[in-house]
């Protein structure tokens, strides 16, 4: 497998306050890495060191791999769009495209078929004409999904994708990724860890520091040994179960 | 009517009107979009501030303006994305020390100060060839840009973190594109004037927007509507003998409610045709 993100003893965070502190992780092909942690963790902060939105105070992020394919596709936490921005869902997806080839004055033929393909892939093609302000927020998670994976990035990274969707499309979302993770590595924050567990390959808790655990399924114990306080909102179960234990998947 | 055509003065007039209407009706829609409305009052009004410094050392009050415009929205774009000023706080400030700054060199420049009015109201019937070949460049600079960076722009406008994290110099064309705003108010400062630039700015786009969520189209209708709207003014204003930039706004401001107008009844007809539909399933 190879590599496509490392970060090097890194730290990072805002103004004064150091959020990330001495973080190391590497990002390989195929991977699918849970991001789990307290709110005000730092998982935002962690995607948007990797996203190159800020830079480390200290250590480095190193990008690996071809020039030509778009690096990173990324879906935001909650996006702070403006409803009322005269931008079209089709227009929305297409702008996933934009990346490296920033010169860019018009899209080709071909980009426009592959985004309607990809508005068919999320379900929202008959919406397409459509200003983004008239779509409800589930709707408009598809089309942001639907521009962070137009390019076929190398590696796709979700912030919370579940916040805001209804459960038919968090079921249709971890289906459509356990497909896109065979062309892609996926890199996801949740706070619904129950969830998570079933689907990820490996997890990364992080508050403040980053504990690497190369299993999806995860204990009480090690959660407070990785001192990774999180909710347990799973789905009736008692808080203190063994996560993942209702998963067959493994081994 | 036509036989106005046979003066100078109103053939320059009526391309300033259409040149006016191609820059505000472009920046403009951007600025509409991208909710800039209070960042372009207050570059608007820090030129006044170099109005007033060009006519106390005696140099032309346009490129005075040009260079305070110009230097004050760098200024805010920079304060905006580097700082922890808050933004609309910092366009206050500039805004009326441009303005104080102005009023005071005017106050302070021996003798009658001419042609103030026509910075402060605007007036079209008075533009010469020189500001005419300044306009035409700075259209044609607008359209090009326009043209071949739409995409870019649209992207950057909506999400402007998205398009950081695929690495577009998103820094150089916001700082490139509030220049074009700025030189944009400077150039129709003497049409309109300070006072009104921001409603050339603003009224045709909003105008336009009522009838489409598509940044292009808001550009062409703005376009269009700015034309009718100015041309409309100017023979107002010319056969009541009544202020041009005034006139011209207020033309704005009727085509805009005639359109809201408009796009209320067609909404309501709109609506009760799919409530008849789905009753009579
Ligand atoms: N733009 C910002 N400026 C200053 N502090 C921030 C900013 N964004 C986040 N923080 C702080 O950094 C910490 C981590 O935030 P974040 O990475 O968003 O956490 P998480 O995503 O795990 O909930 C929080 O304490 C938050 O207050
Ligand atoms: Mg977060």
């Amino acid at each position: 497998m190879s590599v496509i993100i490392e970060i090097r003893d890194a730290s990072a965070g805002y103004n004064h306050d150091v959020v990330l502190h001495d973080v190391n992780l590497t990002i390989q092909e195929e991977d699918y890495i849970g991001v789990i942690g307290p709110n005000g963790g730092g998982k935002t902060t962690l995607v948007r060191l990797i996203l190159g939105l800020i830079q480390p105070l200290r250590g480095e992020v190193i990008y690996h791999g071809d020039k030509q394919r778009n690096l990173i596709g990324y879906l935001p936490q909650v996006s702070q769009t403006d409803r009322s921005f005269p931008i079209s869902v089709n227009e929305v997806v297409l702008s996933g495209l934009m990346s490296a080839r920033s010169g860019l004055s018009t899209y080709t033929r071909n980009d426009r078929s592959r985004a309607s393909e990809i508005l068919e892939m999320m379900g929202i093609a008959h919406l397409r004409k459509k200003s983004i302000g008239e779509l409800s927020g589930g709707q408009m998670q598809r089309a942001f999904l639907g521009r962070a994976i137009i390019s076929e990035p190398r590696l796709l990274i979700l912030d919370e994708p579940n916040t805001f969707v209804d459960n038919k499309f968090e079921h249709d979302l971890y289906e459509l990724l356990r497909e896109l993770n065979e062309k892609m590595a996926i890199l996801m924050v949740s706070h619904d860890v129950g969830t998570i567990t079933s689907y990820v390959k490996t997890i990364a808790c992080v508050n403040r520091n980053l504990h690497y655990h190369r299993s999806n399924i995860i204990t009480q114990s090690q959660l407070a040994a990785y001192n990774c306080p999180i909710q347990l909102i799973t789905h009736g179960e008692v808080p203190h179960t063994v996560l993942g234990e209702h998963h067959h998947n493994h081994d | 009517m036509l036989h106005l055509f046979e003066y100078e003065f109103f053939r320059n007039a009526v391309w300033a009107a259409l040149l006016a209407s191609v820059t505000c009706g472009i920046t403009g829609s951007y600025i509409v979009a991208k909710r800039m409305v209070f960042i372009s009052g207050g570059i608007t009004h820090a030129s006044f501030g170099g109005i007033g410094i060009a006519y106390f050392l005696g140099f032309n009050p346009v490129a005075g303006a040009a260079v305070f415009s110009i230097l004050s929205a760098l200024g805010i774009e920079y304060v905006s994305g580097k700082t922890n000023v808050r933004e609309d706080s910092a366009i206050g400030i500039l805004w009326s020390l441009g303005m104080a700054l102005g009023i005071i060199f005017v106050f302070m420049t021996p003798g009658y100060a001419p042609n103030l009015m026509s910075y402060l109201f605007g007036s079209i019937l008075t533009v010469g060839k020189t500001d005419l070949l300044l306009m035409l460049g700075l259209s044609a600079v607008i359209v090009g840009f326009f043209a071949r960076f739409y995409h870019t722009i649209l992207f950057i406008s909506f999400d402007e973190e998205y398009a950081r994290a695929h690495r577009i110099a998103v820094g150089l064309f916001k700082y490139i594109l509030i220049s074009l705003v700025a030189l944009t108010i400077v150039m129709n400062i003497r049409i309109v004037g300070i006072i009104l630039v921001i409603s050339f700015l603003t009224i045709p786009q909003s105008t336009a927007n009522l009838f489409t969520k598509n940044l292009r189209m808001m550009m062409i209708y703005s376009i269009i509507i700015g034309i009718t709207g100015s041309l409309t003014g100017i023979y107002i204003s010319y056969y009541l003998d009544i202020p041009s930039g005034a006139t011209i706004i207020f033309a704005f401001v009727v085509l805009f409610g005639l359109a809201k107008i408009i796009q209320v009844l067609r909404t309501r007809m709109l609506i009760r045709r799919q409530v008849n539909q789905l009753s009579n399933q």
